[in-house]
């Protein structure tokens, strides 16, 4: 078995057979990482690059466990200026970092379209780690393989993808992976964080959280991407907690058996209280260990193809 | 030296001509028209031109090129070339230079430059100083060095009361004032604002960036009775205002560029940079709305938008990529094909939009196609099939989204100023 592209670019268009590839795969991995040596030989002599042109901490260091944890040789280039202004060309860079003979390249960038223009100028596996709003389908892929292994399944479950809709990559990655393994995808936020035209991907609108809640089995709650100028769009983030915020409170009066996931980081208090954010309906460190497991699957996947 | 164009069907709209007719041209004027026997004129060159049409010289009324500023996209030489292989013998050119179009020398200085050229070259000025939208150009300076129109291309005058006074001002002379008209405050993006900026994620800018503006510029080319000229409309909304204003008898009016009319905003999907453009290519319900609008006259001509630009600035990602494209050599091969081998517009209606509406629009006269008159001409096969190549462009830059494709229809030669251009090659006539 095998994926059906050598690259990951996004979940949007990739067959349920390879997401289904991808979890099995990551199951496995998800056991290696409970053994006392969490190391496997699986792709020594591989070399990843990690090209991270806007700050992460969690996924970069979640790419960079998985990598060293398969026994690849990895390199950090972290920028958070873009090279296009002055300087190098972000191009050339890429072209530079080839030279030195890669195998793979793990990509974040504020640009949309990145990861895509990456495999027109590079030989190599191109794995996206959020690009732009656009996409991070390996959050798309853990949160997806967190839910299954909470609630057993995914097909007709339904998932609601709670808060700043519009500024998040891991709502479109959520939105399409779901959608092909059958889940139910809908999203309830401010109308200024819902982007144009969703309803036409089959998703539903909720504006109300209690109803949003009350009607699903999970809630994924994004972040308020305050760093995106999140800020424009609702008048502070108190009214943002107020009308949207998860609580204990809200869970219990509505729906006791819900799911809380969360791509972190937290803004405590703002989409989450921090009763919540610790509390018995969350699974977010889980979504963390599951973020190598799968991380591991897709370069394994990917790096072993012929 | 003297020539004879044989047996192509010569068509003038303004001079309800449409006929099959030879032209003998000396010294750069047509002596004589009718049908021409070459053992009659001694020492002339032959054009055998059957199957071909010849019309007034076209003419592209928005074109960037590039000088002075930025000689490594385009020169005023090789945008020349460009615009000579692409069928046109004029062009206006935008100010937004380096240093802009804003001063009576830089004017000065893009007239005698092109003066050699078989492509005559007639400057847009700048609005207002700087193109910053705070105070006015020095617009009566600039008209009296050959400036023919006013704006602020690749920027819109943001100041109502600022434009209040570009146009009032501009009613001395006469000339329209070109508007890029894109609200700012929402124009913030990279792409249409639509289902596909949702499925790319991409920072859009929606149609109403456009239609407010165009809206703004009607009611205030109907307050101060000036004209106002819309570019490159992209908006189904756009087309629709401007239709009403017409018809209450607002001076405005309005052109679309080949790109607007054939590509959607579906073709981003593979981020290529050479589809960013401003304004951003929109749906094909915008599309309907712009064929409608040419059909009706509601849009008075098709102008390239040609915006050169250097491999290093598209090859880039694609949300700090500069917008726009090169055009001038594939305007006319997608307008033919889509429009007149499509049936929306006649070939009649298609050479007033390529050649005389942009030159009523800016005051200039139409060549005319009879004896006596100065030769400016191009001749075109309508049903020559080519493909577009990028790498043959004349164009110094070759961003264009157009490459590889198969067009209907090309301009065989252009004539005008004493120069012939025919197979890659200017001749002496």
């Amino acid at each position: 078995m095998s994926l059906s592209s050598r690259h990951l670019l996004g979940l949007y268009g990739v067959p349920k057979e390879d997401i289904q590839l991808i979890l099995d795969t990551a199951t496995t991995f998800r056991e290696v990482l409970e053994r006392p040596i969490k190391k496997v030989p699986t792709l020594q002599g591989k070399t990843i690059v990690n090209l991270f042109y806007e700050s992460s901490t969690r996924t970069r260091i979640s790419f960079e466990l998985a990598q060293k944890r398969l026994s690849a040789d990895t390199i950090n280039f972290s920028t958070s200026t873009s090279s296009t202004k002055k300087g190098e060309t972000f191009k050339d860079t890429v072209r530079n970092i080839e030279a030195m003979k890669v195998d793979m390249i793990v990509v974040r960038h504020q640009s949309a379209g990145v990861p895509t223009y990456l495999t027109k100028i590079s030989k190599a596996n191109i794995i996206n780690a959020g690009d732009g709003l656009h996409e991070h389908p390996t959050q798309g892929l853990l949160d997806i393989y967190s839910i299954k292994e909470k609630l057993g399944k995914l097909d007709g479950l339904k998932v609601c993808i709670v808060g700043d809709v519009s500024h998040s990559r891991v709502a479109l990655s959520n939105i399409f992976g779901l959608k092909t393994m059958g889940a139910k995808v809908s999203v309830c936020g401010p109308s200024t964080m819902i982007p144009f035209g969703i309803e036409s991907l089959g998703v539903k609108v909720y504006n109300k959280i209690n109803q949003a809640i009350a009607e699903h089995d999970v809630l994924n709650v994004l972040r308020i991407q305050l760093e995106r100028n999140a800020g424009e769009r609702i008048p502070s983030l108190r009214e943002y907690h107020n009308y949207f915020g998860i609580t204990t409170e809200r869970i219990e009066k509505n729906n006791r058996d819900v799911l809380i996931l969360h791509p972190g980081p937290i803004n405590r208090g703002v989409e989450l209280s921090s009763e919540v954010a610790d509390g018995p309906y969350q699974v977010i460190l889980d979504q963390v260990t599951n973020g190598v497991a799968i991380r591991m699957a897709v370069l394994y996947l990917l790096g072993t193809m012929h | 030296m003297k020539i004879i164009l044989k047996n192509a069907r010569v068509i003038n709209p303004i001079q309800k001509l449409d006929s099959k007719l030879d032209l003998l041209i000396e010294d750069g004027v047509i002596q004589k028209i009718g049908e021409i026997s070459e053992k009659v004129v001694k020492d002339s060159q032959i054009f055998d031109f059957e199957n071909k049409i010849c019309v007034p010289g076209l003419f592209d009324m928005h074109v960037h090129l590039r000088e002075p500023g930025r000689e490594d996209e385009e020169t005023i030489d090789t945008g020349s070339n460009s615009a000579a292989a692409g069928g046109f013998t004029g062009v206006a050119c935008m100010p937004n230079t380096s240093p802009d179009i804003d001063s009576a020398e830089i004017v000065k200085f893009i007239k005698e430059k092109s003066k050699k050229n078989l492509v005559d070259v007639f400057p847009v000025a700048a609005a207002t100083l700087n193109r910053k939208g705070e105070a006015l150009s020095p617009m009566a300076e600039l008209y009296e060095a050959g400036a023919i129109a006013f704006s602020d291309d690749g920027s819109v005058i943001k100041n109502a009361g600022i434009l209040r006074r570009v146009l009032e001002y501009s009613k001395m002379f006469d000339v329209p004032v070109i508007e890029h008209c894109e609200d700012e405050t929402l124009s913030d993006g990279a792409m249409n604002e639509g289902l596909v900026s949702t499925i790319l994620g991409m920072p859009s800018i929606p149609n109403v960036a456009e239609d407010l503006i165009v809206a703004r510029d009607i009611l205030m080319a109907e307050f101060t009775d000036a004209r106002i000229h819309i570019a490159h409309i992209s908006t189904k909304g756009a087309v629709e205002l401007i239709r009403q204003a017409k018809k209450r008898g607002v001076k405005v009016t309005a052109e679309v560029t080949p790109h607007h009319f054939t590509l959607t905003d579906d073709s981003l999907k593979l981020f290529d940079t050479n589809y960013k453009m401003s304004p951003p290519l929109r749906t094909t319900s915008d599309i309907q709305a712009i064929l409608e609008g040419l059909k009706d006259g509601t849009i008075d001509c098709i102008a390239s938008d040609h915006a050169p630009h250097a491999i290093e600035e598209k090859e880039m990602e694609f949300v700090f990529a500069p917008n726009g494209i090169v055009g001038l050599e594939t305007t006319l091969g997608i307008s033919i094909s889509e429009l007149v081998h499509k049936k929306i517009l006649t070939l009649n209606q298609l050479i007033e939009k390529l050649s005389i509406n942009p030159r009523k629009i800016l005051n200039l006269p139409i060549p005319e196609i009879k004896e006596g008159s100065e030769v400016n001409l191009t001749i075109i096969d309508t049903d020559l099939i080519w493909t577009v190549d990028v790498t043959k462009l004349k164009s110094k830059s070759k961003n264009s989204p157009f490459d590889k494709r198969l067009l209907t229809g090309k301009s065989i030669s252009v004539i005008n100023k004493r120069q012939m251009y025919f197979e890659d090659n200017y001749i002496r006539i």
